[in-house]
C-alpha cells in the first residue's frame, strides 16, 4: 500500500515530521517496507514552449526544435512527434531525469549526429495517460508557467506500506490515518456528511439471486445519467500520479480515488450496455466474458457474477468486463458499491489466476457498512466533475450486517501483555479506534467497527491495546537458567554424533535442496517410488529426492569442473519414501572421488576404493557405539553400486534392518553423468534403521578386565574356493573357543601362481590369550590344530603348508 | 702412600686422558678383570689384621665407586658422541611436506542449529523436529490459517498431490501442533529443520532453515517472550548488548504478533551488529493463539505462552558475514572450506559457542 504523508493528512490534523510519521507507523504495526522520493525527479519536468523548429538534417521523420524553458533558457531538443510545431506549449525533461514510464535516466545524447538537450514527453511516458502519439500538448492557460515545474510541488515522498492481511481497513488512507491518530500521532479529520439528496428514480432493476454459496450479500448501486466523462481535474490526476498510480478517465479516476481513500472498491458500467437490469447470480459452467484485462476468462460453476439479460458483465469484486466498461463516450453510468464474501473472492480469483486491487481488497474484507458512503462520495465526484444526473441510492441485500460485540475483561491485558495500563487508557484507545465502549466494572462492553474483520475476541483487544500503546513497554524478563528435561534424545544424539563423526574423516558437509532433478533422482531411485512436486520451481526441480546420491554426485561433478581432483563430500538429511509426512527416513550419504596423496613425495598415490568407504562406514558407527565384531556385511545392494565391489552392512547376523551400503558407483551411470575420475566411491548410513546403542558411557565405563598373562599369535594360511568369503573364515575361526581367541586378522591375500585356478590364499593371523593362566605349548598346539580342523572342516579350505 | 692411594691416583690421570673405547676397555679390565688390581685388593681384605679391616674395606669401596663411575661416565660420552656423529650424517630436509592429510568440515547451517541448541538448552528449552512433508492441517488449518486466508499467500507452498492435502512444510510451526497433540503443557521446545517455499532469487531459496520455539505454561506472558528472546540474541552474536526493536506485525497462529528487528550498522563492508541506527529484520513471534490451543487441546484459559520462529540461514549469514544465500546449498568446495567449521568445534554452555 502506497500512501503519501500528504493524502494523509486530508484525513489527519498534525504537526508532527515525516519522520516521526515513518516510525509511528513501524510502530503501530503499519510496517514502512520502503520511502522513495518521486518528488525531486517530478520538479524536473518543466512546462515549455517549441519556439522554433528545423528538419533534422539527417533524419526525415525526426525535428530540432528550439525549447523556452523559461528565464529566456534554450534548449535545443530532438524530437520524432508528428504534433510538434511551433508555439506548442508541452513538458520538458531534462538530462537526468527519469521518464516515469520506463525508469530510464536522459542523458545528453547524439540522435543522428545532433545533440539533443532532453526530451518532450508524451503522456504515456509521463504516466498520464496512455496517449502515446505525439508530445503532451498543454492548454494557453500554461504559458505563465513556462520554466515551472509541470507536476504539483509534492514535498510528500511515495512511502510504500506493507500492510499484514488481517488488516483490510488499513488499505485506505483514512484507516492508515485513524490508527495514527489513535496513538496519538494528530487528530482524525471529521468527514463531511456527503449524502445524495435525490428524487431522480433508479430504473434500472438489480437482483441478487438467492442460491447456495451466493458470493454477493449487499449490491448497492446509483444511476447517473447524461454525464460527460473527460480527463480528470488536475488536482485528482496529481493525487493518483502522487501515489504512482496513472490517471485514466474521470470516472475511472473517481472511482480508484474512493478506493484509495477510504478502502470502498467501487465498478461503474456503462449503463446502456446494460441489457434490462443486473443480475448478481452463480456462474454457470461454461460461461465466458472478456475481462478489464483485455483477457478472455471461461467460468466453472458458483463463481459470483454480476450479469445481465445477455450474459455475464463482470466477476463481482474482482474485475469488469469490457462488454459494460466506461469509456469517454459514455453517457449514463450505473455505479456499483456492493460487498462480496472473502471466500467466495478467493476461491474465484485462485482458479482463474486472477489478482486485482479489488480482488485483494474484497478477499480480506470490506467495511459492509462503507455501501453507501462510497456511492455518495463518488457519485458526488462524478457530478461535479462529469455533470449529470444522480438517481436514488437503491440497495439490494440478502443479509444484514450484524455487529460484533465482545465483552473484555480487562484483567486479560496484564495477563498477556506482562504490563499495566489504565482503564481509562484503554478505553481511550478504543474509543479511538473506533469501538463502541460501555464500562462494566473490570469488564469493558465492546461493539466492534464495521471495518475491523480480524476482531472477534477478547486476545483481538489485548493486541489492539499493546499495538497502540506501544511493544517498548512491554518488559524483559530475563529467563530462568533451568533445564528439566534433556536437550537431544538419543535418536537426535546419534545424529549429532554421526554428522561430526563423517565430518572429521576428511569428509566436507553439504546440505543440498531435499528435491531433485528427476533424471538425477532415476539413476538412484532403484526400486522407490518417485514422488513428484506438482508445483516445482523448475523441471530440475521437480521430484523429493530418493536418494541423497542424486544431489550429491551433481555437485561432486561441478566441483571435479572447478579443477578440483580428490574430493569428498556428504550429507545428513531425508530421503523420501513416498509423499505422506513421516515416510522419509535419515540418511547420511557421502561421495568420495579421485586418489589418495595424489602428488606426494612421501607416499604412493592410489585411487579411492571400496575399502576406503567400508573403513569410513565402519570407524563410524564403531565411533558411535556399535560392536564391531557383530557386523555382517554381504554384497547384495542397490542397482546404483558396482555389482562387484560393493557391500551391504547389519549391525548384526540376524540382519534385520540394512545399517549400511557402501561401495564404487555403478560405472555406466559415471558414464552416463559424464562424470570424470580416476574412481568414486560412496556410502549410505541409514539411521532409523539403526538400533539406538543400548549401552550409555555410563554402562561401558563401569567394568575394567584384561589380561596380564601372555598372549601369542599365530599365522595360518588357507587355501579356499574363490567365493569363501573372508568374513565366514574369521567367524569360524573366532568361535573355535571365544575365550582364548582375542583377535583374528586376515594380513594376505592371493590368487595365482602355485594357487589352483579359482582358489585363493588367505593369511590369517590369530591371537591367543588365556585371561586365566599363561598357555604352554601343548594348550597352544591344541588350539592350533583345532582351528585348522574347524576351518578345513566347515569352509572346505586346506591350510597351506 | 698405600696402594689404594696409588692406584686411584695413577688411573684417576690415566682416564682424564683422551681415551678411545678400547681404551677404556682395557682401563676396565686392568682395574677389575680377574686380576684387575682393584680386584685384587678385594681378595686381601680377608687377610688385613681384624682392627684395620673395615677402614680398609671401606677406603676400597670408595676408591671402587669413584674409579667405576668415572669410567662409565666416559663410555656414555664417547657412544652418544659415536651416536651424534652418526645422527649428523641423517639430517634430512624437516621443511619437506608432512604426510597427506585432509580436513572435513562441519556445515555453517549446522553449526549454527547446534549453537541455536546449546544457546536454548541452557534456559531448558528441548529440541523437537517434525517431518519435511506435512499435511495441510499440521502446516495451516490447526494454526489458525484455514483454507481460504489470505495469510496463506505469503506462503508459496510446493504441494505433492492435486488436492494440496500434503505439501512440504512452509514453516517450523507444524511442530507445535505434533509436539502439543502427542503431549501435556508445559511444553518448552525449540524445533530446527527445514522449510520449503516456491520462491527463488537471490535472497530466497526454495529451501531454507527455521527454528521454531515454543513455551507454553501457566502465566508465561510477553515480558517472558522478550526476555527469551533478547537473551537468545545477545548469547548467538556473543555480545553483551544488544538494539532490539519489537514490532506490531501479523501471523494467524499467534496474537499479539511482533516481528523483531535488531540494530546494525556497516563498517568497511562489514555488518556490525548490536549497534547503530539501521534495522534488521530477524524473526517473527508472539503469543500462541488461543484457536492454535484450542485445536491440539489444551485449556487456553489455564495455559498460555509463546512461539517464534528464526531464519537459521539469515542468523548464519549474520554472524559469519557470509553475502549470498544461495551459496549455502550450492555445494562449491571452496565455500563449504572457507565457512564450514572443523567437526571438533562443538558450541556448548561451558565452552562456549566459538573458539
Amino acid at each position: 500500500m502506497i500512501i503519501t504523508f500528504d493524502w494523509l493528512k486530508d484525513h489527519l490534523k498534525t504537526n508532527l515530521k515525516e519522520k516521526n510519521l515513518l516510525e509511528q507507523l513501524t510502530n503501530i504495526g503499519l510496517e514502512v517496507e520502503s520511502v522513495e522520493s518521486i518528488s525531486a525527479n517530478n520538479e524536473l519536468f518543466k512546462v515549455a514552449e517549441i519556439i522554433k523548429i528545423e528538419k533534422h538534417p539527417n533524419a526525415d521523420r525526426l525535428k530540432v526544435c528550439d525549447v523556452n524553458i523559461g528565464e529566456n533558457e534554450i534548449k535545443k531538443v530532438v524530437c520524432g512527434a508528428e504534433n510538434a510545431k511551433e508555439g506548442l506549449l508541452t513538458i520538458y525533461a531534462p538530462p537526468g531525469a527519469i521518464i516515469p514510464k520506463t525508469k530510464t535516466k536522459l542523458v545528453v545524447a547524439k540522435i543522428r549526429g545532433v545533440t539533443s538537450y532532453g526530451m518532450l514527453c508524451s503522456e504515456s511516458e509521463l504516466n498520464l495517460s496512455n496517449e502515446s502519439d505525439g508530445i503532451t500538448e498543454l492548454t494557453m492557460e500554461f504559458r505563465k508557467s513556462i520554466g515551472k515545474s509541470y507536476f504539483s510541488k509534492s514535498k510528500s515522498n511515495l512511502i510504500d506500506l506493507s500492510i499484514t492481511p488481517n488488516r483490510p481497513d488499513c488499505l485506505g488512507i483514512r484507516g492508515i490515518a485513524r490508527d495514527l491518530a489513535a496513538s496519538g500521532f494528530g487528530k482524525l479529520v471529521d468527514l463531511e456528511e456527503k449524502k445524495i439528496h435525490s428524487k431522480n428514480k433508479h430504473t434500472l432493476r438489480v437482483k441478487i439471486n438467492k442460491e447456495k454459496g451466493q458470493g454477493c450479500n449487499v449490491f448497492g448501486s446509483c444511476l447517473i445519467t447524461n454525464v460527460k466523462n473527460c480527463e480528470s481535474p488536475k488536482w485528482l490526476k496529481d493525487k493518483l500520479i502522487s501515489i504512482g498510480q496513472k490517471p485514466i478517465s474521470a470516472i475511472v479516476d473517481i472511482t480508484n480515488y474512493v478506493m484509495l481513500d477510504i478502502n470502498r472498491p467501487l465498478h461503474a458500467y456503462d449503463a446502456d450496455k446494460i441489457e434490462k437490469g443486473i443480475i448478481v447470480r452463480n456462474s454457470k459452467s461454461g460461461e465466458e466474458f472478456t475481462a478489464l484485462d483485455n483477457k478472455n476468462y471461461k467460468l466453472e460453476n458458483g463463481m459470483c457474477v454480476i450479469s445481465d439479460n445477455k450474459g455475464v458483465l463482470g466477476l463481482g469484486g474482482i474485475i469488469g468486463g469490457t462488454r459494460s466498461g466506461t469509456e469517454f463516450d459514455t453517457k449514463n453510468i450505473l455505479l456499483e458499491s456492493a460487498y462480496f464474501e472473502p471466500g467466495s473472492i478467493r476461491n474465484t480469483a485462485k482458479k482463474l489466476n486472477l489478482d486485482t486491487d479489488a480482488k485483494f481488497r474484497f478477499e480480506r474484507g470490506i467495511d459492509p457498512l462503507s455501501i453507501e458512503d462510497g456511492l455518495n462520495k463518488a457519485a458526488k465526484l462524478i457530478k461535479e466533475i462529469c455533470g449529470g444526473a444522480i438517481s436514488k441510492i437503491d440497495i439490494q441485500k440478502i443479509e444484514t450486517y450484524k455487529t460484533k460485540k465482545i465483552i473484555f475483561d480487562t484483567n486479560i491485558f496484564e495477563k498477556i501483555s506482562g504490563f499495566k495500563i489504565s482503564l481509562k487508557e484503554m478505553i481511550k484507545i478504543l474509543e479511538d479506534l473506533g469501538f463502541e465502549v460501555k464500562k462494566d466494572k473490570k469488564r469493558l462492553k465492546l461493539v466492534v467497527p464495521s471495518w475491523r474483520p480480524d476482531i472477534s475476541q477478547e486476545v483481538d483487544i489485548v493486541e489492539e491495546l499493546v499495538r497502540i500503546s506501544g511493544y517498548e513497554k512491554i518488559k524483559y524478563i530475563e529467563p530462568i537458567k533451568q533445564r528439566k528435561k534433556s536437550t537431544l534424545n538419543k535418536y537426535q544424539k546419534l545424529f549429532h554424533f554421526l554428522q561430526r563423526s563423517v565430518a572429521s574423516k576428511g569428509y566436507m558437509e553439504a546440505i543440498t535442496w531435499s528435491f531433485t532433478d528427476k533424471r538425477y533422482n532415476d539413476y538412484f531411485r532403484d526400486t522407490k517410488k518417485e514422488i513428484k512436486i506438482i508445483n516445482p520451481i523448475s523441471s530440475e526441480l521437480g521430484v523429493l529426492r530418493n536418494s541423497i546420491f542424486s544431489n550429491l554426485i551433481l555437485y561432486i561433478n561441478k566441483n571435479l569442473d572447478r579443477g578440483f581432483k580428490d574430493l569428498s563430500i556428504f550429507e545428513i538429511g531425508p530421503v523420501f519414501d513416498d509423499s505422506n509426512p513421516g515416510e522419509q527416513n535419515t540418511v547420511v550419504c557421502g561421495l568420495s572421488a579421485g586418489k589418495k596423496s595424489r602428488l606426494s613425495w612421501i607416499e604412493k598415490d592410489r585411487n579411492v576404493d571400496v575399502f576406503d568407504v567400508k573403513r569410513d562406514v565402519l570407524q563410524t558407527l564403531v565411533e558411535a557405539g556399535y560392536d564391531s565384531e557383530k557386523f555382517f556385511v554381504d554384497s547384495e545392494t542397490p542397482s546404483y553400486y558396482h555389482p562387484g565391489k560393493s557391500g551391504r552392512l547389519f549391525l548384526n547376523n540376524k540382519k534385520n534392518q540394512i545399517a549400511a551400503y557402501f561401495g564404487e558407483i555403478h560405472p555406466n551411470i559415471l558414464k552416463q553423468i559424464d562424470i570424470k575420475t580416476e574412481a568414486l566411491v560412496g556410502f549410505e548410513i541409514f539411521m532409523e534403521n539403526l538400533e539406538l546403542p543400548k549401552k550409555t558411557q555410563k554402562d561401558l565405563k563401569v567394568k575394567f578386565s584384561f589380561s596380564d598373562y601372555q598372549k601369542s599369535e599365530r599365522d595360518f594360511a588357507f587355501i579356499v574356493n574363490k567365493e569363501v568369503k573372508a568374513q565366514d573364515l574369521i567367524n569360524t575361526i573366532s568361535n573355535v573357543d571365544k575365550s582364548l581367541i582375542k583377535k583374528v586378522r586376515v594380513f594376505d591375500v592371493y590368487e595365482g601362481d602355485n594357487i589352483p585356478e579359482n582358489q585363493k590364499s588367505i593369511a590369517i593371523s590369530v591371537t591367543i590369550q588365556s585371561s586365566e593362566r599363561t598357555l604352554n605349548d601343548n594348550d597352544l598346539e591344541k588350539i592350533n590344530n583345532l582351528i585348522i580342523k574347524t576351518v578345513e572342516n566347515k569352509t572346505g579350505a586346506k591350510i597351506r603348508s | 702412600m698405600s696402594d689404594l692411594k696409588k692406584i686411584k691416583d695413577e688411573f684417576l690421570s690415566k682416564l682424564k686422558g683422551k681415551l678411545n673405547i678400547a681404551e677404556i676397555n682395557q682401563i676396565k679390565s686392568d682395574l677389575f678383570g680377574k686380576s684387575g688390581l682393584i680386584s685384587t685388593q678385594f681378595k686381601k681384605i680377608a687377610t688385613i689384621a681384624e682392627s684395620e679391616r673395615k677402614k680398609f674395606a671401606s677406603d676400597l669401596n670408595i676408591v671402587k665407586d669413584e674409579l667405576q663411575d668415572l669410567i662409565s661416565s666416559k663410555i656414555n660420552e664417547i657412544e652418544s658422541n659415536e651416536i651424534n656423529k652418526k645422527l649428523e650424517k641423517e639430517k634430512i630436509d624437516i621443511t619437506l611436506p608432512e604426510r597427506p592429510f585432509v580436513r572435513g568440515k562441519i556445515h555453517p547451517v549446522s553449526q549454527t542449529i547446534d549453537e541455536i541448541s546449546s544457546i536454548f538448552s541452557e534456559i531448558g528449552f528441548s529440541v523437537e523436529e517434525g517431518p519435511d512433508v506435512e499435511n495441510e492441517y499440521n502446516n495451516f488449518t490447526a494454526l489458525n490459517t484455514p483454507e481460504n486466508h489470505p495469510a496463506r499467500d505469503m506462503h508459496d507452498t510446493f504441494y505433492l498431490d492435486e488436492k494440496k492435502q500434503k505439501l512440504l512444510r512452509t514453516h517450523t510451526s507444524p511442530v507445535q501442533i505434533r509436539t502439543m497433540l502427542k503431549g501435556k503443557p508445559p511444553f518448552k521446545i525449540i524445533a530446527p529443520g527445514r522449510t520449503y517455499r516456491s520462491d527463488s532469487d537471490q535472497t530466497h531459496s526454495p529451501m531454507f532453515h527455521q527454528v521454531e520455539g515454543l513455551h507454553i505454561d501457566k502465566n508465561i506472558n510477553m515480558g517472558h517472550l522478550k526476555g527469551c528472546l533478547n537473551h537468545f540474541i545477545k548469547e548467538f552474536f556473543e555480545v553483551d548488548k544488544i538494539k532490539m526493536r519489537f514490532r506490531p506485525s501479523h501471523f494467524p497462529f499467534t496474537e499479539p504478533s511482533a516481528e523483531v528487528d535488531i540494530g546494525y550498522e556497516m563498517k568497511d563492508g562489514k555488518i556490525i551488529i548490536g549497534e547503530g541506527n539501521q534495522w534488521l529484520e530477524i524473526l517473527g513471534c508472539g503469543m500462541v493463539h488461543p484457536n492454535v490451543l484450542k485445536n491440539v487441546k489444551v485449556d487456553s484459559s489455564k495455559f498460555q505462552g509463546y512461539a517464534f520462529g528464526i531464519g537459521i540461514d539469515r542468523l548464519a549469514m549474520l554472524k559469519y558475514g557470509i553475502n549470498d544465500l544461495r551459496a549455502f546449498f550450492d555445494c562449491d568446495y571452496r565455500w563449504l572450506n572457507h565457512f564450514g567449521f572443523d567437526p571438533l568445534d562443538v558450541p556448548s554452555n561451558y565452552r562456549g559457542l566459538s573458539r
